[in-house]
């Protein structure tokens, strides 16, 4: 007898009885789908993990606001904005190691081109900032010289900004948009960097400064929100951003013994700690799914062990019309696979589904992989070997003249 | 007749052993049986028959003495050949058919060919033939529950016929008909067994052993008569 056939008896075993059939697969299909779902979810929150750190670009440094003491009382983080654009060009001209260095600032805002309109971060910013991230653009330019020290009414738009505003085929470079009030030129589209990253716009600080922000009470003519900095190679990290901290604390005069008011960051080194611990988590959920292959498994076997005493006359006959042993312990060796296979693709399908049910109710982002997939049925072929092989061998065990007796 | 033996028995003995006490079903029994042959195996129930077909069938070994079948000893032949054998060789039909239940008569007949490597198109084409050749075609795809007691016997005729095989052992084939029936599928074998089929048919009815050219009873386990028509006819009583 053939693989093929054994298959072949099993669906026909299997399709007279389908309740049993689909209750003893349950615990599979459970099982299976948890861990296709599982995967999804951690490896979505890899993906965008991922894409963020790539978003940032290699070698970057974040300088932020500390906490700051106002009049014996300690602020929160970020609450005064104690970097200036003094500290970028003293970072760029005293620290070798650094390539490139911008400041920001950064606010929410409705940009406005003819119908469309559409909410998103403004940034004001410098070119540097384009050098740090390694932002290409996709069309048009970077800012002047000129606009940047001059307050120039230009910006340079992220790509989902670009789509919201235009229709596929216009071109957005020279068209006027509007932001609080003040027509602004597109001179740039950028490059995809991805879809947290691209609802942006564009403008030069200095633009940012008088003609948005010039009114906020916290901002005095010279700040900025943050800096980034990009370190010429991996292993100075460590090193330049030493050089940062020393700088800063001299420039803000800083006594020793006393908090920093900044704080410098490696946001890739960060992000790829927190993407160990999803990965970390992600597969304890597995292990926690498995559990119910096995439970599945076992149940499988049961019904499995019922059924050939259930049929041990059938199991003679087949003997007595010239079934060697190894043939009827393939015919159940068979059952119990296609058991835990049909199982393991209705789990498939069931996690596939259950992990977009997911993506779109929560938003998370899931992503379905074939490694998954491919575990999850590995597993799910190994439980019907597993556990299937026990009932089967017994039936191959069975005496036919025994086997023929039984009613 | 000189012809090789399809079956020979020589000296043999099975003895069960069932809870530390040893059972002998069937006593130093030799016989041979020729192609072409019809014999009955006769006997009260306790006496060793189904031992004894269960022997000739390749299901079981004798404790004692040997059974060639071809002129090969089948102990000496491995758990896989002897099921190999009963698929190609053997046709077995049994007192309650013994048909599987969720399968369609001609899937069960088709079922012996599923152990010789038999691809399905092929099986179920030699299927229809054989139960073309039992007269059950029509009823192909009927379950077994939907056929009479005679017409599930005939399509287990059919299966033990499908594979040609050298001999066709029944086990009280007509023991679960009533007499009309049982008569019709007793003209079956009768003309199975002219057109040169070799049959072994097992029974406890003398009307039944009458219709074979040859009778063998066996008593305790042990061969007391062996005796072939002609000798059989003009004595009329059998001293037993």
């Amino acid at each position: 007898m053939t693989m093929l056939q054994g298959f072949q008896i099993a669906l026909h075993a299997l399709r007279l009885n389908p309740l049993r059939s689909f209750l003893t697969m349950l615990g599979i299909v459970i099982g299976v789908a948890s861990i296709v779902t599982v995967f999804a979810i951690g490896s979505g929150a890899q993906l965008r993990l991922q894409e963020q750190i790539r978003s940032i670009g290699a070698n970057v440094l974040m300088i932020t606001p500390g906490a700051v003491y106002q009049g014996g009382v300690r602020l929160k983080d970020g609450s005064k904005l104690t970097m200036t654009e003094g500290d970028v060009q003293a970072i760029l001209e005293q620290i070798p190691e650094i390539q490139a260095a911008a400041g920001s600032l950064a606010g929410t805002a409705q940009v406005i081109h003819e119908g469309k309109n559409w909410n998103t971060t403004i940034n004001g910013t410098t070119s540097g900032h384009f050098m740090v991230r390694d932002w290409q653009l996709a069309s048009g330019r970077y800012f002047s010289g000129a606009e940047e020290t001059g307050a120039g009414k230009v910006v340079i738009l992220g790509s989902t900004v670009a789509r919201e505003l235009f229709a596929p085929g216009d071109d957005p470079i020279g068209a006027q948009i509007r932001i609080m009030k003040v027509p602004l030129e597109i001179v740039g589209v950028l490059d995809r960097k991805g879809p947290a990253q691209d609802d942006v716009a564009f403008v030069p600080l200095s633009t940012a400064k008088l003609r948005f922000l010039g009114s906020a009470s916290n901002i005095n003519r010279d700040s900025v929100a943050y800096i980034i900095a990009k370190v010429a190679a991996d292993g100075q990290m460590a090193g330049a951003r030493a050089e940062i901290e020393s700088l800063l604390r001299q420039r803000h005069r800083i006594p020793a013994g006393q908090e920093d008011d900044f704080k410098v960051q490696d946001p890739a080194a960060a992000m790829e700690a927190q993407q160990g611990a999803i990965r970390t988590v992600a597969l304890l959920l597995v292990a926690i799914a498995s559990v119910s292959l096995l439970v599945g498994g076992i149940s499988i076997m049961n019904v499995m062990i019922v059924s050939v005493t259930e049929r041990t006359r059938e199991i003679g006959i087949r003997r007595a019309l010239g079934g060697r042993m190894r043939d009827i312990r393939l015919q159940f060796l068979c059952e119990a696979l296609v058991l835990c296979l049909l199982g393991g693709a209705i789990g498939v399908a069931g996690g596939i589904t259950l992990s977009m049910t997911v993506a779109r109710m929560a938003g998370w982002i899931t992503s379905i992989d074939g490694e998954a997939i491919g575990l999850a049925l590995a597993f799910s072929i190994a439980t019907g070997l597993i556990f299937g092989f026990y009932p089967a061998h017994k039936a191959s065990k069975l005496s036919p003249i025994e086997a023929l007796k039984t009613e | 007749m000189t012809t090789l033996p399809l079956i020979s028995l020589r000296s043999v003995s099975r003895t069960y052993r069932t809870d530390g006490v040893a059972v002998t079903a069937v006593r130093n029994v030799s016989f041979d049986i020729a192609p072409g042959e019809i014999v009955a195996v006769m006997g009260p129930s306790g006496s060793g028959k189904s031992t004894l077909m269960n022997m000739i069938g390749l299901l079981d070994l004798p404790s004692e003495g040997a059974v060639h079948l071809e002129g090969a000893n089948v102990a000496e032949l491995s758990e896989d050949r002897r099921s190999s054998l009963r698929a190609r060789s053997i046709g077995f039909v049994f007192q309650s058919y013994n048909l599987l239940a969720r399968h369609s008569a001609i899937e069960n007949v088709a079922l012996p060919l599923v152990y010789c490597g038999i691809s399905r198109r092929e099986r179920l084409a030699r299927a229809e033939q054989s139960l073309q050749a039992v007269g059950m075609l029509h009823r192909a795809h009927h379950f077994p529950r939907q056929l009479s007691g005679g017409e599930q016997q005939r399509v287990a005729i059919a299966r033990a016929l499908i594979a040609s095989p050298l001999i066709v052992l029944a086990d009280e084939p007509t023991g679960a008909l009533d007499s009309r029936t049982g008569a019709e599928i007793l003209a079956l074998f009768a003309a199975l067994n002219r057109a040169g089929q070799t049959i072994v048919m097992i029974t406890h009815d003398p009307g039944i052993a009458t219709q074979c050219r040859r009778t063998i009873r066996l008593h305790d386990g042990e061969l007391v008569s062996d005796e072939t028509i002609a000798e059989l006819l003009p004595r009329r009583s059998v001293a037993s």
